[in-house]
């Protein structure tokens, strides 16, 4: 098909060293002093001229951070980070924020437009085509520099916007449900981020409305030594509906940056949310150098009865990826559906899966996993599934493929499955096969070279869950596979 | 045409081809017949490109190219198709897809346009009607679920798409029933023309009755011990390998 094409023409355009967003954007940056203390959560808090709720919530967090040790279960290794070498505030110069596209620094809008984002072009081709339009916020480094089609989202009553502005504008929205899915005390990564997140994305959907069209922010970190720390608080009323993506890239550097993100999900009753992730971030080079460390909680709580939550995920960058997108299923008959792609190539390391808690009644979940693993790379899946006393009728199919490229990588697949409801019907499949040398030479005789018949393999292998992402997500998730890929056979 | 001079070829230090000579004209079909572990599938794999088989002696041209230094899809691009005796399955990939990467892949390689997709449509559709393969049959997963001669019938539609110069068919009528081989015989006879050869690997007389061929061969030990027209697969056919056998010993 067009897009396997197209795959394998972007594969070929790319040089040896394949990280096609390793552009790094000259702009003028303000930061905060290097390190962390409570003056710096005092400055990112003036800084957004935050309430001093907000200010208080993240001193209490940062408190119970200094406490906290750094989770050492994963089975990922790397250097001791030194939380007192990271930049946690750097913002292009310029702010305040702008109130229109006109007033974002060019330079900002041009690196958009190289990752494929035209934040112009949206609300010029405003009009056409409802369904087809993607709201876009953009978050660079620690701010957010444009949210596109505010306007007409909020016609249907849809709040889209930085989280920054929405704990100034609706104080009382944000107060009631921040923290409620993750709690500041969380875990490690989660504490630091309540303390020091800087921006993120904020969106309410209120009763009854089927969100116009799909969301989307990019998050991009450029600027050096500095941690990304975004927050996003997604909160869909009762019967309401709402498709939120979320891409994200950086810089090549030769050191690590430090990306600890905080997702919280809430859906009432009979809401749905479906969210869905491209993660581009450096992988770091073939040595290993560099590279962003990925340590993300990502949490949906299914409140509501018959709420439901998806996530679906390409995951194919980052040095390390620490990432567990969970589902707490208090309402009855609620779903959580949760459907992955990893690929891990050269010397990535990614622990990453899921949580399905199952607290109400009736309530179903669906595990969908596809680990590929090439270079020297490993690729783990990890999940947890879980019937508390009262999930009667709790049910769960859990399956989990992992494919090998190449003999120097590894695949693990860590289940934990925990039952207190005789009721319950959790079901676990799990396969691990290679690429066979006799597959390659049948595609081969067919006149597909060694990377395109790996592409179109691959491509394959994951199709079950890139038909869960929207349309131009697929076709970029297939994209981006192919190149992260590429050099892994021969 | 292909020939192929004082062949040596070896798996894991165990010699399969012997000093193996032949040569196909354009037009011509050639059949190769001989026992089992004669060496006829390494034959159909070497000259395809498969890995594995180490080439210790000899040459393969086509059309004057030395096919030896080329990749398995380099020498498809320059007209080689083997027809497998086990077509192998990719999960996940519909029939299509596939048949439209390997086309315009190989039509690259060879600095052609790309097909568009009405084009390609259009031959693809009008290949599968005359192997009476369904529509259906070609949104499923290559190979996946797919009967013997449904396989079969799937590496014909793809010879007839992909328009090969040098066919090879390695026990295409194995597994086949009476209609299926009479279907895939079919197919493969509209593919005959003047600048077409192939190369019939089979262990029946059967197969030759539909596809009738020009030359027939036989091959022991890993060489070609005899040859002569189609008359000659009667007579194996008549009196089974025994004569050939013997000379393995030799």
């Amino acid at each position: 098909m067009p897009a396997v094409q197209e795959t394998i023409d972007q594969v070929r355009s790319i040089d040896v060293d394949q990280y096609k967003y390793g552009f790094e954007t000259e702009v003028e940056m303000e930061k905060a002093p290097k390190g962390l203390s409570e003056d710096v959560i005092r400055f990112i808090s003036a800084k957004k001229g935050e309430p001093e709720w907000m200010l208080q919530w993240r001193l209490d967090a940062y408190k119970r951070w200094l406490t906290m040790r750094e989770p050492n279960w994963a089975r990922v290794s790397y250097d001791k980070i030194d939380y007192n070498d990271i930049y946690y505030y750097a913002a292009p110069k310029n702010n305040p924020a702008p109130k229109s596209l006109d007033e974002v620094d060019p330079e900002i809008l041009k690196t958009y437009e190289k990752l494929g984002i035209p934040l112009r072009e949206q609300e010029i081709l405003a009009g056409v085509e409802p369904q087809n339009r993607v709201a876009v916020d953009a978050v660079f480094d620690s701010v957010s520099v444009a949210t596109t089609f505010k306007e007409e989202l909020a016609k249907a009553g849809v709040i889209f916007m930085p989280i920054s502005e929405a704990i100034r504008e609706y104080p009382d929205l944000v107060r009631q449900y921040l923290g409620s899915v993750v709690p500041v005390t969380d875990n490690y990564f989660a504490t630091l981020n309540s303390a020091v997140f800087t921006d993120g994305s904020f969106v309410y959907i209120p009763p009854g409305v089927r969100c116009p069209m799909e969301l989307s922010t990019y998050f991009r970190i450029n600027e050096k030594n500095t941690g990304q720390f975004e927050r996003t608080l997604i909160i869909a009323d009762k019967g309401s509906y709402v498709s939120y993506l979320e891409g994200c890239t950086a810089p090549k550097r030769d050191e690590n940056q430090l990306h600890a993100a905080v997702v919280e999900l809430v859906a009432l009753d009979d809401a749905e949310i479906k969210y869905s992730t491209v993660q581009n971030w450096y992988p770091g080079d073939a040595q290993g150098r560099g590279g962003i460390y990925n340590f993300v909680t990502k949490r949906g709580d299914c409140r509501g009865r018959n709420s439901v939550i998806t996530w679906t995920q390409v995951e194919t960058g980052s040095a390390i990826t620490w990432k567990y997108p969970s589902c707490i299923l208090r309402g009855d008959n609620s779903r959580g559906e949760f459907y992955s792609i990893a690929v891990s190539n050269g010397m990535q390391q990614v622990d990453s899966g899921t949580k399905m808690i199952h607290l109400g009644k009736n309530t179903t979940s669906r595990i969908i996993s596809k680990g590929i693993a090439a270079g020297k790379s490993d690729n783990t899946y990890r999940g947890l599934v879980s019937a508390h006393r009262k999930a009667t009728g709790a049910r769960n199919f859990t399956n989990c493929d992992s494919l090998l490229i190449g003999n120097q990588c590894g695949a693990h697949t860590v289940p934990y499955i925990e039952s207190k409801n005789a009721s319950a019907v959790f079901e676990h499949e799990a396969t691990t096969s290679k690429i066979s040398e006799d597959q390659m030479f049948y595609c081969q005789q067919r006149g597909l070279s060694e990377e395109e018949a790996t592409a179109l393999i691959v491509n394959g292998f994951v199709k079950d869950v890139l038909q869960q992402l929207p349309m131009e997500f697929a076709v970029e998730a297939q994209k981006l596979i192919s190149i992260s890929l590429e050099g892994s056979v021969g | 045409m292909l020939e192929i001079k004082n062949l040596v070829v070896q798996i894991e230090d165990k010699r399969i081809l012997n000093g193996l000579n032949l040569t196909v004209n354009n037009g011509e079909i050639a059949a190769i017949m001989g026992p089992n572990g004669s060496g006829k599938s390494t034959l159909s794999y070497v000259i395809a490109g498969k890995e594995d088989y180490e080439v210790l002696d000899g040459e393969i041209l086509l059309d004057g190219q030395n096919v030896l230094e080329m990749e398995p899809d380099e020498r498809a691009a320059a007209g080689i198709f083997l027809a497998f005796q086990y077509p192998l399955e990719i999960p996940g990939v519909a029939s299509m897809t596939f048949l439209k990467a390997a086309l315009n892949a190989q039509r690259k390689a060879r600095g052609e346009e790309e097909l568009t997709t009405p084009d390609f449509i259009k031959r693809v559709n009008a290949a599968a009607q005359q192997l009476e393969i369904p529509k259906d049959m070609l949104k499923r997963a290559l190979n996946v679920g797919f009967s013997g001669g449904e396989k079969k019938r799937m590496e014909i539609l793809q010879m007839a798409l992909l328009q090969p110069t040098f066919c090879i068919l390695d026990e295409t009528d194995s597994g086949l029933d009476i209609d299926a081989l009479r279907i895939v015989s079919e197919g493969v006879n509209a593919l005959r023309s003047p600048d077409r050869s192939f190369l019939v690997i089979t262990h029946y007389q059967r197969l030759l009755n539909h596809i009738v061929p020009d030359t027939v061969h036989v091959m022991s030990s890993g060489r070609i011990v005899k040859s002569g027209g189609k008359e000659l697969a009667l007579e194996l056919e008549a009196n089974g390998y025994a004569d050939y056998r013997t000379s393995e010993a030799a």
